[in-house]
This record gives structure tokens, C-alpha cells and sequence, in this order.
């Protein structure tokens, strides 16, 4: 037996396309180095540098997030189930929209000196 | 029988009722493990949304953000928009929300019904184009007022000031508090409070997990994580798929006789999760969790009859928490 890992649909590059792969480890963090033995660059975009999580990634084993049970430490047995997933807050419409227009009203502050800019930025 | 001054006095203070029959049966002699639903249904315009966003106007008047007359803009096709047009109606504002146009026709005539405008963004541009949409609005209006829940303290607030001391007060026996993460408004504030008042009070997150349609436009290096969110407030955190979600919602009405949406299913799955976790370990357990919303809104969606099957098929692509 192994581990069955879904893969997000942006991560199936990597994959041949996949939906779903195996692989095997007793951490979180020995699984994505088996992955990656296989499927190159996969481990990369999970995982920073510094060796942690990336912070727009969610991975959870059988439903739960791994964060919470240890991170790339976390325990992983035969038959479990690695669910990978872009972060996505729920109402993801309403946030996405929201972060954009704050971020951009930062950013027109910043460069009126803290003034309100009143221009009209053409949205990309 | 209470009586209000107002509408706006009348949100919160909603009851907690026992699941006698969805809650794990214990062997013999064991301690007692039992299910509670908070019933946020029960708020002025049928939503735990009414809280925060009666609570976020609050903060704006104090703060002099917010004056007679003025606009308030929200990105939302949800309840938190359906709750601010209510909020900003009775308050003297204008409410402009923004959404993407392939919104549930409830939702359209909910938000219209209390007062809101709607800015439609184009279907077919996905969330980008709604997000460019809402942008260039807020950049065309600059005197419009954001109250931005996802980053917005008063959401949390409202948590931590109305919906965990009613939690503590109903069931001082509380051993786990489950809701739903979406702004994490309700799970930030409520477990808070908790964990101040309550040892060994476990916090637990149940997020939804969405068909492939909605990730696939998500870039993992451009991803989403609310400014309210604090992971140290939280135990435990579960992803919550459509087939679950809908199980949970069924169950829920056919058992207990509890009408919700679907983002309330994917919180009784968590719920139950912990609750015969503590069944196989020997320990008592009062699991109180959040029920957001009736499913009136949903009934559309078509996905409260037929197979299971056939209601993931309805909601793929859907936002339904």
C-alpha cells in the first residue's frame, strides 16, 4: 500500500497531468522528497527555502491540515490520503475582491502621501 | 418571549439546542459525548453575519468613517452583504456590492429586497475580472467606505463580545467549539474568548473544500489567507469536501429537524469527527458548532434531493460556504 496525493489542477504540470499520484514516507516532508524523485520541481513549489510550508499552500492528510498535526513532520501511515490545495478563503470572490481593492488603495495613499488619490486607476 | 427596541437589537442572543439524535451513542458507563447546535439562522436576516456586520458599522460611526448618507462598498455575493444592506438600511447608508453576475437569483433579490445596489461583474472573466471590476469602482469612488471583513477587527469582535459569552453561558461544559472559516471573523473571536475562559478548550476549524473548478484559477504563489486569521487560536483544522457537506446538511434536517446551507454541513461533518474521536478515546465531550445559515437560500441549487452524486454535480464550480 501507499500514499494516494491529490494534486490541484495548477500543480499538474508536474504530474503528467495526474489527478492523483502515490508515493511513500513516513513524514509529510520524506513523502514530497519521494514525489519529487519522480515528479521534478513538484517539492519546490511547496516548500520554501527556508524549509516550511509555503504560505499559500494548504496540504492536509485524510481532510485534516497538516499544520496542525506537525507540519512537514507530520506522520503519515499506509492507506492515508494527501489532499494538496491552493489557500482559497471561503467566499473566495468576495475576498479576492476585497484584498484587491485595499492593497490598491494602499498603494494610491503611499503615493499621494497618505492623501486619498482621486485618479482613476484602469484595472488590469 | 424578549422584547427589542429595534431589529438591530434583536441580533445575537441565539439559542443552543442539543442533537440528541445525531450525536455518537457511548458504551455503557462511558462519558457522556454530546452534539450543540448554535442556531445563527435565528438572526435578524437569517445569518451569523448579522453580528459582524452590525458590529463593523459600529466601529466605522465611532471612528467617524462612516457619516448620515454615506456609501458603503462590499465585494460579496453573500450573507455578509445580505446583512449590511440590512444594517446600513436601518442605519441611514447606501450599500453598493459588488459581485460576480452568475450569483444565485436569491441572492439578487434578497440584496435588492433590502435596499443594496448591485455592480455586476462579467461572468466570464472569472474572479479576475471581478476582482478588476471591484477595483476600479473603490479607484472611481474614493469617498466610498470599505469595511473589508476579512481584515476588519470589529468582525472578530463581534465574536468575542456576543456569540462566545452566549456559548459559555448556555454550556459552561463546553469541551470544543466548531465553525466554519471563511473570513475566520467567527472562529478568531468566539475562540478567543474560549480559550481566555475555558482549559483545554479545543478550537476547530472546518473550511470547505471546493470542486476543482474553483481552484483551478487559483496561482499557489497568489493565494489568500485573511488578515484576522491567526493560527494559534485554532486546534485543529479540517477541509470539508462538496460530497461531505451535502451528507451532513441532509442528515441534519431529515435527523434533527435542522434546515441549513451547506456551509453548516461542512461544519457538523468536523463536529462529528471530534465527537467520535472523544467516543473512542473514553472522553466527555460537549461539541458546540455553528449552524450559519438556513438553506433556503440553496434550494435552487437543486442539491437537497436526488443522489448525492447528482447534488456534487450542482455545486461544482459553486461557492457554497
Amino acid at each position: 500500500m501507499a500514499i494516494e496525493v491529490r494534486i490541484p489542477t495548477i500543480l499538474r504540470s508536474y504530474t503528467g497531468g495526474a489527478k492523483v499520484v502515490e508515493g511513500t514516507g513516513d513524514t509529510l516532508g520524506d513523502l514530497l522528497t519521494d514525489l519529487d524523485s519522480r515528479h521534478g520541481g513538484l517539492k519546490g513549489r511547496l516548500v520554501t527555502d527556508a524549509g516550511a510550508l509555503h504560505r499559500f499552500v494548504n496540504v492536509y492528510v485524510n481532510d485534516e491540515d497538516v499544520r496542525f498535526l506537525g507540519a512537514l513532520d507530520a506522520k503519515l501511515n499506509d492507506g492515508d490520503s494527501v489532499t494538496i490545495l491552493p489557500a482559497v478563503a471561503g467566499g473566495a470572490f468576495g475576498f479576492a475582491a476585497a484584498a484587491a481593492i485595499s492593497q490598491h488603495r494602499a498603494a494610491t495613499a503611499a503615493v499621494a502621501g497618505g492623501v486619498r488619490g482621486t485618479s482613476s486607476v484602469a484595472a488590469r | 418571549m424578549t422584547r427589542y427596541d429595534s431589529l438591530l437589537d434583536a441580533s445575537g442572543g441565539t439559542p443552543l439546542v442539543g442533537l440528541p439524535r445525531l450525536s455518537p451513542t457511548v458504551p455503557d458507563g462511558a462519558p457522556p459525548v454530546r452534539l450543540w447546535a448554535k442556531l445563527e439562522d435565528r438572526n435578524p436576516t437569517g445569518s451569523i453575519k448579522d453580528r459582524a456586520a452590525l458590529f463593523m458599522v459600529r466601529a466605522a460611526e465611532e471612528a467617524g468613517r462612516l457619516r448620515p448618507g454615506d456609501t458603503i462598498l462590499e465585494p460579496t455575493s453573500g450573507n455578509t452583504g445580505i446583512s449590511l444592506a440590512m444594517v446600513a438600511k436601518l442605519r441611514g447608508y447606501r450599500l453598493v456590492c459588488v459581485m460576480p453576475e452568475n450569483v444565485s437569483t436569491e441572492r439578487v433579490q434578497l440584496l435588492r429586497m433590502y435596499g443594496a445596489e448591485i455592480i455586476f461583474s462579467p461572468a466570464a472573466g472569472g474572479s479576475n475580472q471581478a476582482v478588476a471590476t471591484a477595483k476600479q469602482i473603490a479607484a472611481e469612488h474614493p469617498d466610498w467606505v470599505m469595511l473589508y471583513q476579512y481584515g476588519n477587527d470589529a468582525n472578530a469582535r463581534a465574536h468575542y463580545e456576543t456569540t462566545g459569552p452566549e456559548l459559555l453561558h448556555d454550556l459552561p461544559t463546553i469541551t470544543h467549539f466548531v465553525a466554519g472559516l471563511g473570513t475566520t471573523g467567527t472562529l478568531m473571536g468566539t475562540g478567543r474568548y474560549l480559550r481566555e475562559k475555558v482549559d483545554g478548550i479545543q478550537v476547530v476549524a472546518a473550511e470547505p473544500r471546493y470542486g476543482e473548478l474553483v481552484y483551478g484559477l487559483r496561482n499557489i504563489d497568489e493565494g489568500y489567507v485573511p488578515e484576522l486569521y491567526d493560527a494559534t487560536v485554532l486546534s485543529r483544522r479540517f477541509s470539508v469536501g462538496t460530497r461531505d457537506a451535502v451528507l451532513r446538511t441532509r442528515q441534519l434536517v431529515e435527523v434533527e429537524g435542522i434546515f441549513a446551507g451547506f456551509s453548516t454541513g461542512a461544519i457538523l461533518h468536523a463536529a462529528l469527527a471530534v465527537a467520535h474521536e472523544a467516543v473512542r478515546e473514553g472522553r466527555r465531550a460537549d461539541v458546540a458548532f455553528v449552524v450559519c445559515d438556513g438553506g433556503w437560500k440553496y434550494l435552487s441549487t437543486g442539491a437537497y434531493g436526488g443522489t448525492l452524486a447528482d447534488a456534487e454535480d450542482a455545486l461544482e464550480g459553486q461557492l457554497w460556504a
